[in-house]
């Protein structure tokens, strides 16, 4: 990333008359005045560097050796192996959480993936009410997600939410939403994609409008029909756009908290996921902060190989 | 960032207007943009009514078995008791503490840091960038625990943070986006510009504060707003951070009143919901361009 730049190099931009080029003098001074402007940069930096390495890349390594100790805050940390991750493995609430976690980012991505797809498309060739369109589907996205989570939990309500209400109105079934181990996943990843698809759906729309018209030009004098046009022009054009922001999905899908923690709490094992296990360790019910930082070690590990393909990818494109 | 959203309008897109002029498309396009509009506004624009009205009603009208839509008469007791007995006036000005406080620090430390990469250039400065990035990386969630541990207890220093608005501010300082598309920023910004100031005896922070900074007031302008929003809406970390109930954040204090024993009426949650949510709609009112623009942009940098 960003690593096209200019070759200029810092230092003086001549040396002064009396400091001869080749002297001894001249070459101290050059030397000094690039000590001084380096410090004066670091200067700048250290504010920066400082909360880096304090709070990113010293917790980085910290967090990889706290998962072989075991830290309750209280007595000392002790070194226990791979005792944590053992005691992982033996957990039936983590691979409980791992699967929880896998069917949330399945569910998000098959609702989550395709309908901002679709909706940017269908806007992208809607010719009134632009602006109202944008802000509309955006709007959620500005709510706090707390507010959005807690909204919904009134619409979920069994007896008279504003779903059920809704349905009974309309003389259909009604649901237990979030109440039933049935219907609470699909529950989670409908209020998840109500607050956060406005992004990706704008996103995708500024990659459509980037498309050239020419192609879609071409494409019909060609006689393409619409579906053709969207086949063999949007597709391809939009392939690249759409990896990423697949990559980029996945990786904040896993690490969904708020919506479980708020609707379902961190017990309930039809919907308890990985980070609502880590912060059940730590902070919740064990105390065992060396437990939770082997799994968040886990679920780095996982992301990783998503952050990695990301990274490739957008590399490429550079 | 640095240019315009959208720097030609499209000149046709899937569908050309010609083909959308024969009568038969018309008729199709007519009624889809209808669909749309009604559709738009009854999974986007509902809810955010439903939760403005139902705050308006009676805890009595709201509870009856057959809902309202309109409220049958207006009480603003709900928003009232929410603000002074749920003390939401209280997490509201916490939350704006934090959320000035933050901005402040975020953008002084990075601003600096972005200057120093693109224009002072020392020497490691594309190492220290690489690693400031390389944090982009990192998932939010990988670090919880392990940065909970350090804010409670600072290396070297042996301080405590938690409870504190510097457990919000200075990690929230470490912001890599930021820095990344502020040294491209200050990148264009031509050095004949900034050895002008110097030649005229201006120091480096001069430069700073009176040639670099008032160039950049677009990208600053994006980025505080990224900024303000980012720390309103956070929840997971104030949650562990800030425990102590009278130091939280509205999201935080939401959270826990819903959880806690003594029942709240739903009205005035609703109401603590709503005051929660205007700050975000009226800031996004604002600043819809920016919002949006910085979004477009983003997407197609990739």
């Amino acid at each position: 990333m960003a690593t096209s730049l200019a070759p200029r190099r810092p230092g003086p931009p001549a040396a002064p008359a009396r400091d001869r080029p080749g002297t001894r003098t001249a070459r101290h001074a050059r030397l000094r005045r690039r000590v001084a402007d380096n410090a004066l940069a670091y200067a700048f930096m250290a504010a920066g560097i400082v909360c880096f390495a304090v709070f990113s890349w010293y917790p980085l390594v910290r967090g990889i050796i706290l998962s072989f100790q075991q830290d309750n805050l209280i007595t000392a940390p002790q070194w226990v192996g791979l005792g944590n991750y053992r005691h992982l493995f033996a957990d039936p609430l983590f691979w409980t959480a791992w699967k929880n976690t896998a069917e949330f980012t399945g569910l998000a991505l098959l609702l989550g993936y395709a309908v901002p797809f679709a909706i940017a498309v269908l806007l992208n060739e809607l010719r009134h009410f632009k602006a109202y369109f944008r802000v509309a589907v955006y709007l959620p996205v500005m709510l706090p997600p707390i507010v959005s989570v807690m909204l919904w939990q009134f619409f979920y309500d069994p007896g008279d939410g504003l779903f059920n209400t809704a349905l009974r109105g309309a003389h259909l079934p009604t649901s237990q939403w979030i109440q039933s181990p049935h219907t609470a996943m699909i529950s989670l990843v409908l209020v998840s994609t109500w607050a956060n698809m406005g992004g990706a759906t704008l996103m995708y729309l500024a990659a459509l409008q980037a498309i050239p018209g020419e192609l879609f030009e071409a494409a019909e004098l060609d006689g393409a029909g619409i579906w053709a046009r969207l086949r063999y022009v949007t597709l391809p054009q939009m392939r690249f756009i759409m990896l990423v922001l697949l990559l980029l999905q996945i990786i904040s899908t896993m690490q969904v908290f708020i919506e479980p923690f708020q609707l379902t709490g961190f017990t309930d094992p039809s919907t308890i996921t990985v980070m609502t296990l880590i912060y059940r360790y730590a902070f919740a019910v064990n105390n065992d902060f060396g437990l939770a930082a082997s799994m968040s070690v886990l679920l780095f590990a996982v992301l990783g190989v998503f952050a990695a393909l990301y990274l490739r990818l957008t590399r490429e494109a550079d | 960032m640095t240019e315009p959203a959208s720097a030609a309008p499209a000149p046709r897109s899937l569908i050309s207007d010609q083909e959308l002029a024969r009568p038969r498309y018309r008729a199709v396009y007519f009624a889809v943009l209808t669909a749309t509009t009604v559709l738009f506004a009854a999974a986007f624009l509902f809810p955010l009514y439903w939760m403005a009205s139902s705050a308006l009603e009676t805890p009595r009208e709201f509870a009856a078995q057959t809902p309202t839509l309109m409220p049958k008469s207006v009480h603003l007791t709900a928003y009232r008791d929410a603000w002074t007995q749920m003390d939401i006036a209280h997490f509201f000005l916490n939350t704006v503490w934090y959320a000035a406080g933050g901005w402040l620090i975020q953008i002084s430390v990075d601003v600096c840091a972005a200057y120093a990469l693109s224009k002072l250039r020392p020497v490691f400065g594309k190492a220290v960038f690489a690693g400031m990035l390389a944090s982009l990386m990192l998932p939010a969630a990988a670090l919880l625990v392990p940065a909970y541990l350090t804010v409670s207890d600072l290396p070297l220093l042996h301080l405590n943070l938690l409870n504190t608005p510097w457990a919000l501010w200075l990690p929230g300082a470490a912001n890599a986006f930021n820095i990344y598309v502020l040294r491209r920023f200050f990148d264009q910004i031509p050095g004949e510009l900034l050895d002008a100031a110097s030649i005229d005896g201006a120091s480096r922070l001069q430069t700073l504060l009176r040639v670099v900074l008032p160039l950049s007031r677009p990208v600053l302008s994006v980025i505080s707003i990224f900024a303000v929003v980012g720390m309103w809406k956070d929840f997971l970390w104030p949650l562990l951070v800030l425990q102590d109930p009278d130091k939280q954040t509205l999201s935080v204090a939401l959270h826990r009143l819903s959880t806690s024993t003594t029942q709240v009426p739903p009205t005035e949650m609703i109401a603590g919901l709503s005051i929660a949510a205007v700050p975000m709609i009226v800031l996004f009112l604002f600043f819809q361009r920016h919002i949006l623009g910085g979004l477009s942009a983003g997407a197609l940098k990739g």
